[in-house]
């Protein structure tokens, strides 16, 4: 392998593993903003009870997200310095501003929010949450404009080869921005309704009779419910988004090798690069022509278009895309399966007599979320491929000249460490969530000890 | 009226990361002690990091940010020159991280385990930045004399860190940790005088450019108040240590104070080495300097936003001030 192809895999599995955590912070921070407004309202200690559990793994993911978003940071000039010397004018104010407006919010209040409910004022703690759910999403706000300039820049001149900008509004409000930040934010709350149900549900069933639990659950149920079918609207209009500016992607996506009217939905089928056909193809006839042009009749752009006159292929690989489109509408039709069963069972039955299997099943579900977000992201990002930024600067010509095998060793290092936290960030959860069912204080619980000042709704 | 836009950007950077050095130092200080202390103090040391190090380890993000942003070309050529020691300070600074929430959340059979890697981050963070400098003073060049004496910066740098994270604790703590912590500190004062004391000689030796800027007259003259200074504040730290802790807590501040004097003087020491280059004798920060279009906006987000940093992180001080006790989520 090559140190090009080492550095793409370096960086994916880098950035991969970040998603993971501020995919929970974003919406997490809102959720626990929720639960202490509860609080606030009703003075009803379960909901304070659901947020010291939730704020703990908060506290886990925010310091998992800010580790491996320093890597981010330094990965730029490690592996990839053509990037910001070609496009740094417009993604190092990008950048600037997500470190400046958001990171400091969050980090800065975090520590009041985290540990500091009986040194402030109540209305500071919750102050100090909204501040942090605040800037968690601002965070995302700036990187996804970044993220959608890439895919569809607008709003620049080259000069001598490097990007200057020439109007900020338009870069700002590029054509991808307001679908990709919709998208990723309900990824981001579908992560979360999972992640609380799904947690919630292993301790009912184990036969916790928290009144802290069965509201969480509930409010993971419900938050799930309501926003998948949003998500797969957003996610609709996100692909028709892409396919105005971004064709060969949806080629891609899509495994659609010829330009046709009529063309099929595949459900199956393995694209292969040598023949430039699929292999093994089950398919809806005109259904992807329907999906994407409304008409059963509209024409659906082929992979044949995008090989230039010399036999260089302009589009993406095309099993890698095909697959994990396939993977994250799989996983977003489960998930709307689960949350409306789920709806559906607590409007009949209530929390107390939910089904064994089906909170089983919840269970399993709680990390589909990430499962889903990863591999809408591999569509995204591996579709934009060979291109680094769209049309004005290729992957391969921004690679840094070190060589294959450092990059393959630092590869290494950084998939087993990844590979040890990501069990034990999943092992601590639910450790926490066994030891909280059966009522056991939590280290570091603020009931543990002496008795502390109790908490107080705000006013 | 024309701004100097790399100078400023250049001092805000430098001023990052001399914030890091100091913030991110005593933390991380902190987690090098580890070693020395029993079960009970290592809670309360981490108490008296908890509510601060996410917040402190951000300005790194925001130094190496202005240095992606400000200088692009600089921060390619840097980081590909450090790419090795770059990736284990990152995995390093990953595993502290992490320790530090995971220890507090694990069952306590796996306590050990985390204890023992948030040590051996917080000690492989502090080896791999002493590493760094050593081979950015050297000018960026492998060689083995020039790695030999990075190792040696390496080793000053987590003495340093382990230092001020003593002066820390002395301020944060009281009774018999707060006694154990001002031993450390005695012991380890000599890592932040024997690492300014290579890093002022060799700079000058490398590069004749950096010796004429000291050693000429009158420049010597009115930089002599730096290791004038320099000097005394070392003095002063090492006579208060000698006499601490006193009657009331007097005083117990003023280690990390000083210290952080010291780590001021130091960097601004290099800084007028170094300037203009921002990657030494090769490039220079006017010419690794992002369009002037793109520096504006960013100088305008960062003239709003900074002093709110400073504000709140001064908020979140005062907050978490006076003595730390264990850490909860109250």
């Amino acid at each position: 392998m090559d140190a090009l192809l080492l550095s793409r895999i370096q960086f994916g599995a880098n950035i991969s593993f970040h998603i993971l955590f501020p995919t929970i912070t974003i919406a997490l921070g809102w959720v626990l903003l929720f639960f202490k407004l509860r609080f606030n309202a009703t003075g009803d200690r379960k909901w304070m009870d659901a947020y010291m559990f939730w704020v703990k793994v908060f506290a886990l993911s925010f310091a998992m997200g800010v580790v491996s978003g320093i890597t981010m940071s330094f990965q730029f000039g490690t592996n990839w310095p053509g990037f910001m010397e070609t496009v740094g004018n417009v993604a190092g104010p990008l950048l600037a501003y997500e470190v400046l407006t958001a990171f400091f919010l969050e980090a800065a209040f975090l520590g009041i929010m985290l540990f500091g409910a009986s040194r402030v004022k109540p209305w500071v703690h919750t102050l100090a949450t909204f501040l942090v759910a605040f800037g968690t999403t601002m965070s995302a706000f700036w990187i996804i404009v970044l993220n959608s300039w890439m895919h569809t820049p607008q709003g620049y001149e080259l000069r001598d080869g490097v990007v200057h900008a020439t109007d900020w509004m338009a870069i700002l409000f590029n054509p991808s921005m307001p679908y990709r930040l919709v998208h990723m934010l309900l990824a981001s709350g579908l992560t979360v309704a999972f992640l609380i149900a799904g947690i919630s549900a292993l301790r009912l069933l184990m036969k916790d009779k928290a009144e802290g639990t069965k509201s969480a659950f509930r409010t993971g149920i419900l938050m799930a419910a309501m926003l998948i079918p949003l998500q797969i609207v957003a996610g609709d209009m996100h692909g028709l988004n892409t396919l105005e500016h971004q064709p060969a992607k949806v080629a891609a996506m899509e495994g659609n090798w010829e330009t046709q009217s009529n063309a099929p939905l595949l459900l199956f089928a393995v694209p292969n690069k040598e023949t430039r056909s699929n292999d093994y193809e089950i398919g809806i006839p005109s259904l992807a022509s329907i999906i994407l042009t409304h008409d059963a009749d509209g024409v659906v752009p082929g992979l044949n278009d995008f090989v230039a006159e010399d036999g260089t292929i302009l589009h993406p690989p095309v099993l890698q895309v095909f697959w994990s489109f396939r993977v994250m509408v799989g996983v977003g039709m489960l998930m709307l399966a689960t949350s409306w069963l789920g709806a559906f069972l607590l409007w009949r039955r209530g929390v107390d007599r939910m089904p064994r299997l089906y909170l089983m099943g919840m269970s399993g579900m709680a990390f589909m979320g990430w499962v889903a977000t990863l591999a809408g992201w591999y569509t995204t990002e591996i579709g934009r491929q060979p291109w680094l930024v769209s049309g004005v600067l290729a992957t391969a010509d921004a690679v840094s000249p070190v060589a294959a095998p450092m990059v393959l060793s630092t590869l290494i290092a950084y998939l087993l460490v990844y590979a040890g936290l990501m069990i034990a960030y999943m092992w601590v959860i639910t450790y926490l969530a066994r030891k909280a069912a059966k009522g056991e204080t939590l280290p570091l619980d603020p009931r543990q000890g002496v008795a502390g000042p109790d908490l107080m709704p705000a006013e | 009226m024309t701004l100097d836009l790399p100078f400023i950007f250049a001092a805000l950077m430098g001023t990052s990361i001399l914030v890091y050095v100091i913030l991110d130092g005593f933390d991380l200080g902190v987690g090098i002690l580890f070693p020395f202390a029993t079960p009970d103090e290592r809670d309360r040391m981490v108490a008296s990091i908890g509510p601060f190090w996410d917040a402190n380890e951000t300005w790194l993000v925001l130094a190496i940010g202005l240095l992606l942003v400000a200088f692009p070309v600089a921060h390619g050529a840097i980081l590909t020159q450090l790419y090795l020691p770059v990736t284990l300070m990152l995995i390093a600074l990953i595993l502290r991280g992490v320790a530090f929430e995971f220890r507090a959340k694990a069952p306590a059979g796996h306590k050990r385990t985390w204890d023992f890697l948030f040590w051996f981050g917080s000690m492989l963070t502090g080896l791999t930045q002493g590493f760094m400098l050593g081979i950015y003073v050297m000018g960026l060049a492998w060689t083995w004399w020039h790695i030999g004496f990075a190792l040696l910066t390496g080793v000053f740098l987590t003495v340093a860190y382990s230092f001020i994270g003593a002066a820390w604790i002395i301020h944060k703590a009281d009774g018999a940790l707060q006694a154990k912590a001002i031993t450390w500190a005695r012991d380890g004062l000599w890592g932040v005088v024997l690492g300014m004391g290579a890093v002022s000689l060799a700079t000058p030796y490398v590069s004749t450019r950096i010796f004429d800027k000291w050693f000429s007259w009158p420049q010597m003259l009115w930089l002599s108040p730096l290791p004038l200074a320099s000097a005394a504040l070392i003095g002063l730290v090492w006579w208060t240590l000698r006499r601490l802790p006193l009657d009331g807590d007097r005083l117990s501040w003023l280690p990390f104070v000083a210290t952080s004097a010291l780590f001021a003087l130091g960097f601004a020491g290099m800084a007028y080495s170094f300037f203009p280059y921002i990657v030494p004798e090769a490039i220079t920060i006017y010419e690794a300097a992002a369009a002037p279009e793109s520096l504006w906006i960013i100088l305008i987000g960062a003239l709003i936003v900074i002093p709110m940093i400073a504000a709140y992180s001064a908020f979140s001080y005062f907050i978490f001030r006076g003595k730390a006790t264990a850490l909860s989520y109250e």
